[in-house]
């Protein structure tokens, strides 16, 4: 490595400089940017190999590979609790971990806006290594582009995640039965909220911070209690409301919710409040639903909330009998109704 | 949370729901309308609707801005975004109203029209002092209660000298169309009006006598909150019940007879009532929208493009969106409802904002139809928490 940068005129000026077009070029400024930037901090020994892809080991057997790609396009690029960088780790460490699978390694894909603080990026991409590091993945293969000033909103970056699931375990959207209960990891719209309050035009004050985290040891840890977990799923586009009618309709089956026992944290309950936004539709990005039998449910429940990112986990809500495949629930207030899919972007309310 | 938990407990709404069951005679209907959007959706959203008795009927009124918009003006906000190339800011629900030619403002920004959706009349003006080489138009639209924003951004935009900004103004007025309701042609048995919570904050309360004095009509004024709701339509029952037609108040934590006189001043000052305004579903209704004072023309996006000219376009043939608004049908009554027309591809306006009949009768209620609705939920398994 060190006699490779003595090609480089002049090291990267990672404090001012910023991105432009020859950063992804395919040159030698493009060699500059991974090597100083994203090698240097993801460094393993697949990056070590240098080439365009990664040579992995096959993974043990009884076992079966799960892989799971996802695109983070996150605005603004740093929020409370997390950033586009950490959040591209989670994203993807959790689509493969709700397939009952242990993520071993992820390829990222990186779209640049000619202008972007290359200090900036170093933030992110160092952000993503830590995140990567904590979760005991490694970014094997990767990939740079440059877009115009204008054409891009600083950087988008595309994960890829693989790994692999042992012998029968085998959670699916469509596996929930008439019978079964739903479990909720922890408080819902944490990460939105986050989100939200960051934004420009809408700025509040506010100690939400984003939910992000890598999910996968929970996973492990309620795998290890031997319940047979019908589903697991992450909700996060489109909330908690979303996931469940996703799930009602591949099962086949409807979902009866009470609201008194969906844990949502005060402060975003009351930001939902004055924006006129529901929680059950807002996104998080460090919370899971699991389904199983009633009778799997309170060891399941348990060694949830023994793991730190769980504690606050509650039984929410069952599985029914209904062709119709509804989301019905249960209010605090003792009446009932439905809970549809996310309509649209969420819109406040006027009046 | 504080201020708002108050007025959801569970227990007090199973005391009110007990005694509205009892308050309410076996042998009569009560018809209550809800004249507001926000009622209507406190109602589904909380579920109320099924812990009312089968004879206390809540019909879904025309309270709700966007659901009453008709076509035509959303036409004239979207040719203003695609043809005069005009910043064109609006609150959030109207974007995906359907216009002319299965356009919404949704689909003119996908065009390439510069529509922004803001949060507060504020957030308008500030885009056009942050802009000022672009012309701002602001689609101004609700009741009274959202006038007042309007008029106060009018005023500061005339105080900074803004010279590209303008509204385009679709203010109606509650009572016009209260009575609209009341008179219409074949109109239908209404027991009582649960009055609007918002709009009473600044007309006040004793406006609405003329509609008690005139039509025998029980109105009681509610808040906004279920807990609000319960004890509004308990005390419509009592009314009904006692053969009393009065204004009552059951919002008094924010609604006083006279209401907000600064408001009232300010829209007064900024706005007149126009001869007539069109309504989607009410039709022409004389004296019930507001235009902008000639004090401040200037304003007046009608004025200021004037080729902008309204023009009456006709529902859609199989939208049941007026008979729906003049609370003559139900949702669930309409051939098109959940089949044609969702929430992800609305066909009428009550299908668009959470406020409206439709879409709130699709998103909260279309389970009661169906026979798990009757599933009793506490029977089924709980962990000890």
């Amino acid at each position: 490595m060190s006699k490779a940068k003595n090609i480089y005129a002049r090291p990267l000026d990672l404090k001012h400089g910023r991105v432009n077009m020859t950063h992804g070029s395919g040159g030698r400024a493009s060699a500059q940017l991974i090597e100083t930037v994203f090698s240097a901090a993801f460094d393993n020994e697949y990056l070590r190999q240098g080439n365009d892809g990664a040579v992995l080991p096959l993974p043990p057997a009884n076992s079966r590979l799960v892989m799971s790609t996802d695109a983070h396009v996150v605005s603004p690029l740093f929020f409370p609790g997390g950033d586009i960088g950490s959040l591209s780790v989670h994203g993807t460490v959790n689509d493969v971990a709700m397939l009952g699978a242990r993520p071993l390694w992820l390829s990222a894909s990186f779209i640049l806006e000619e202008g972007f603080a290359l200090s900036d990026l170093l933030r992110i991409v160092n952000s993503m290594a830590q995140a990567a590091k904590v979760a005991g993945v490694a970014i094997v293969t990767g990939d740079t582009k440059v877009v115009e000033r204008g054409k891009g909103d600083g950087v988008y970056i595309s994960t890829t995640g693989v790994g692999y699931v042992q012998g029968t375990i085998a959670p699916s959207g469509n596996r929930a039965l008439a019978g079964d209960v739903i479990l909720l990891s922890g408080t819902i719209g944490d990460h939105g909220m986050a989100i939200m309050s960051q934004r420009e035009d809408l700025q509040f004050e506010s100690a939400i911070e984003s939910d992000s985290a890598a999910l996968h040891e929970l996973v492990a840890t309620m795998l290890a209690t031997g319940a047979d977990i019908h589903v697991l799923r992450d909700p996060t586009r489109g909330g908690l409301a979303t996931t469940l009618n996703e799930i009602a309709r591949q099962s086949g089956v409807g979902i009866v919710l009470n609201e008194d026992a969906i844990p949502v944290h005060p402060q975003v309950a009351a930001a939902c409040e004055f924006l006129g936004l529901d929680p059950l539709y807002i996104a998080n990005e460090g919370k899971l639903i699991a389904i199983c039998a009633a009778t799997d449910a309170e060891k399941l429940l348990n060694a949830m909330r023994a793991h730190p990112l769980a504690q606050f986990s509650a039984l929410i809500g069952n599985v029914i009998a209904d062709d119709a495949c509804f989301v019905q629930m249960k209010t605090k207030l003792g009446g009932r109704r439905m809970v549809d899919w996310l309509n649209g972007d969420q819109l406040p309310r006027i009046c | 949370m504080k201020y708002v938990d108050e007025f959801r407990d569970g227990a007090l709404a199973q005391n009110l729901a007990t005694s509205i069951l009892k308050e309410a005679q076996p042998n009569l209907t009560y018809r209550l309308m809800e004249f507001c959007g926000g009622h209507t959706h406190a109602l589904s959203r909380y579920g109320l609707l099924g812990m009312l008795p089968a004879n206390v009927q809540m019909i879904h009124g025309p309270g709700c801005p966007v659901c009453v918009l008709p076509i035509g003006r959303v036409d004239l906000a979207i040719r203003l975004a695609l043809e005069h190339d005009v910043i064109l800011c609006s609150y959030g629900d109207c974007l995906r109203v359907p216009a002319s030619n299965q356009m919404s403002l949704l689909k003119a920004k996908a065009l390439g029209g510069d529509v922004r959706m803001v949060y507060s009349a504020l957030d308008a003006l500030k885009i056009a002092t942050n802009h000022p080489t672009r012309q701002v138009v602001f689609f101004a639209i609700g009741f009274e209660t959202t006038t007042p924003p309007t008029a106060s951004i009018i005023r500061q935009a005339k105080a900074a000298g803004l010279k590209n900004f303008s509204v385009l103004c679709n203010h109606v007025l509650t009572l016009p169309a209260m009575e609209a309701i009341l008179t219409q042609p074949g109109g239908f048995p209404l027991q009582g009006l649960v009055g609007p919570a918002h709009v009473s904050t600044v007309i006040g309360s004793k406006p609405h006598q003329s509609i008690t004095t005139r039509f025998q009509m029980p109105i009681v004024i509610s808040g906004f909150e279920p807990l609000d709701l319960l004890q509004g339509i308990l005390m419509l029952l009592r009314q009904v019940n006692e053969g009393r037609a009065e204004v009552e108040n059951e919002f008094t934590r924010a609604v006083t007879p006279t209401g907000n006189l600064k408001a009232q001043a300010l829209v007064d000052e900024v706005f007149e009532v126009r001869e007539s305004f069109e309504w989607r579903g009410l039709g022409s209704l004389p004296a019930s929208g507001l235009k902008i004072r000639a004090a401040y023309a200037e304003f007046d996006a009608e004025l200021r493009y004037p080729d902008l000219i309204y023009a009456n376009v006709p529902d859609h043939k199989a939208c049941e969106c007026g008979a729906i608004l003049r609370g003559e049908k139900r949702p669930q009554d309409c051939k098109i409802f959940g089949t044609i027309c969702t929430p992800d591809n609305p066909i009428g306006s009550c299908m668009v904002s959470s406020e409206g009949a439709c879409a709130a009768h699709y998103t909260y209620g279309r389970f009661s139809e169906s026979g798990t609705a009757k599933i009793n939920v506490s029977g089924l398994s709980r962990l000890h928490e």
